[in-house]
């Protein structure tokens, strides 16, 4: 369990943002943070992981004080048990793959940790290759490894998946939904992605100029009321043309165009570019399995 | 030929080379680290050999540490060692001149690593003098290279400052650049002409030598 009450005015541009934000996280949880650039979302986690010092306030983990501004405790970021992703990755250039894990690896950890990594995350083939040699999705996967071999009990992701194509990013996710499972993480992501958000997390937090404004589960959150559709999928709005009494509206989900009917009333809320979510109901579905 | 003019420049260029690393490492991670109010101070300090004529560096040197001054008296006195017209105070001085030869790349290198590489470092435990030894120095061998190269073709072509403290003293002060005035001086064009080749030839060849490893034409070549 993490209780976050922290509070600190960052410089931020065209004068200064106050962010405080106090909030409990179950142990086990997968907490995503949304919200425009520089509300403080990435600051949250610098702040979690020590990196950067909180002026007021405390943080508490699972019974531990990492942080207290009143009792001028501030635990060490090593000290922490935290596996961070940076956005850049982070990788130590002057090491192949598998000293980049060694180097991260604790030395009273578990010796098997290593090569049980680097099979779940099918990195074995390329742990002799500098990271130079990767590509945006092998680098990814590296970084997770590293922090996974810190044998962490906090996750922190920060925009890990920003950089990489959809595919990719598709089959990242379930290399994260896999390992925040096997290794009973606490996960905190920072993502800008709705359909990301709706596939990770279980708890929203929509932050604007360092407050929290909203929480709760990524459907309540992002259509502020509960679907209980079928199918649901996320997309964007490409177009919206008029078809006799009806409009239709393109929406791309992941790389597939999507017609969808909709009134003239529903339509008067959209344009292109909206994110939305597609819902159906009552339909049949054909399944066919598929030759690969 | 008079060999100790040569042997003297070396021993002076490798002896400063090998110091200037042990300061300029601390030194550049420093100022490459901190925010601190005394940051743009010593990074004037550091600079000030480039701008400052020699002999004005030579000159304090010799009110400073002359054994009948107060601090070059208490050094003497103490620790046995002359700083005027000596070796040592040769090495201490060029090191002193070369400093930011040697801060500089090493500082510039430092802080062109991005931020994360070292807080990754930081999270995972390491000490910072770790963090330095593992991830900030083994990923700018670059800067470090052009750092001894520079420093060490520094000191093989220093004159002033050798001129001002150290005298020409056979095999304790006189170094080539001293010898080949001197020989000029006394119309001896042709030793002169030799130890000037020398010069020549060894700073093209440390000079040529840091832009083919820097520009990666010698891995090109291997592979």
């Amino acid at each position: 369990m993490i209780a976050l009450d922290i509070s600190k005015r960052l410089r931020a541009e065209g004068g200064y943002l106050d962010l405080h934000i106090n909030v409990r996280i179950e142990a086990g949880e997968w907490v995503t943070l949304y919200g425009p650039s520089g509300v403080g979302k990435t600051s949250t986690l610098r702040m979690l992981s020590g990196l950067m010092k909180p002026d007021k306030g405390s943080i508490i983990v699972s019974d531990t004080t990492w942080f207290d501004a009143s009792k001028k405790v501030n635990l060490k970021p090593g000290l922490r048990n935290i596996g961070y992703v940076f956005q850049d990755f982070a990788l130590f250039p002057n090491m192949t793959v598998r000293q980049n894990l060694e180097f991260a690896r604790k030395k009273s950890g578990d010796g098997k940790m290593l090569t049980t990594v680097l099979d779940m995350i099918e990195l074995a083939d390329l742990q002799d290759q500098k990271p130079a040699s990767l590509s945006g999705g092998q680098k990814q996967r590296v970084a997770l490894a590293r922090a996974l071999v810190q044998e962490p009990k906090v996750l922190l992701l920060d925009e890990p998946l920003s950089a990489l194509d959809p595919a990719m990013r598709f089959k990242l996710q379930e290399y994260l939904i896999r390992v925040h499972k096997e290794f009973k993480l606490t996960t905190l992501l920072v993502s800008h992605d709705i359909s990301e958000i709706s596939r990770l997390s279980n708890t929203v937090l929509v932050m604007e100029k360092g407050k929290i404004i909203r929480q709760g589960s990524p459907s309540q959150v992002l259509l502020r009321h509960d679907v209980s559709g079928k199918f649901k999928f996320t997309g964007v709005i490409i177009s919206i043309e008029k078809a006799d009494l009806m409009y239709v509206a393109n929406v791309l989900v992941q790389d597939q165009v999507v017609r969808v009917i909709a009134t003239a009333e529903e339509v008067s809320t959209l344009k292109p570019g909206d994110q939305v979510m597609v819902a159906s109901k009552a339909f049949n579905p054909l399944i066919y399995k598929l030759e690969i | 030929m008079d060999w100790g003019p040569i042997y003297l420049t070396l021993k002076l260029a490798f002896a400063t080379t090998f110091i200037l690393l042990l300061v300029g490492i601390p030194l550049g991670n420093w100022l490459s680290r901190t925010t601190s109010w005394w940051k743009p101070l010593v990074e004037t300090l550091v600079s000030m050999p480039l701008v400052l004529p020699p002999t004005v560096l030579g000159f304090y040197f010799l009110i400073a540490f002359g054994p009948e001054q107060f601090l070059g008296g208490w050094i003497d006195k103490w620790f046995g060692v002359k700083l005027v017209f000596s070796f040592p105070g040769l090495v201490l001085a060029s090191v002193i001149y070369s400093l930011p030869f040697m801060v500089q790349p090493i500082h510039s290198g430092l802080s062109s690593l991005p931020n994360s590489l070292l807080e990754a470092s930081e999270l995972m435990g390491k000490s910072k003098w770790k963090t330095l030894l593992k991830v900030g120095l083994p990923n700018i061998k670059p800067s470090l290279l052009t750092g001894i190269i520079l420093s060490f073709a520094h000191t093989v072509g220093e004159f002033g400052v050798v001129l001002m403290i150290g005298g020409s003293i056979p095999n304790k002060t006189r170094v080539a650049s001293i010898a080949i005035y001197e020989e000029v001086e006394a119309l001896n064009y042709t030793t002169a002409h030799t130890y000037s080749l020398l010069l020549l030839v060894l700073a093209f060849g440390v000079l040529l030598s840091v832009y083919l490893i820097n520009g990666g034409y010698l891995k090109r070549f291997w592979k």
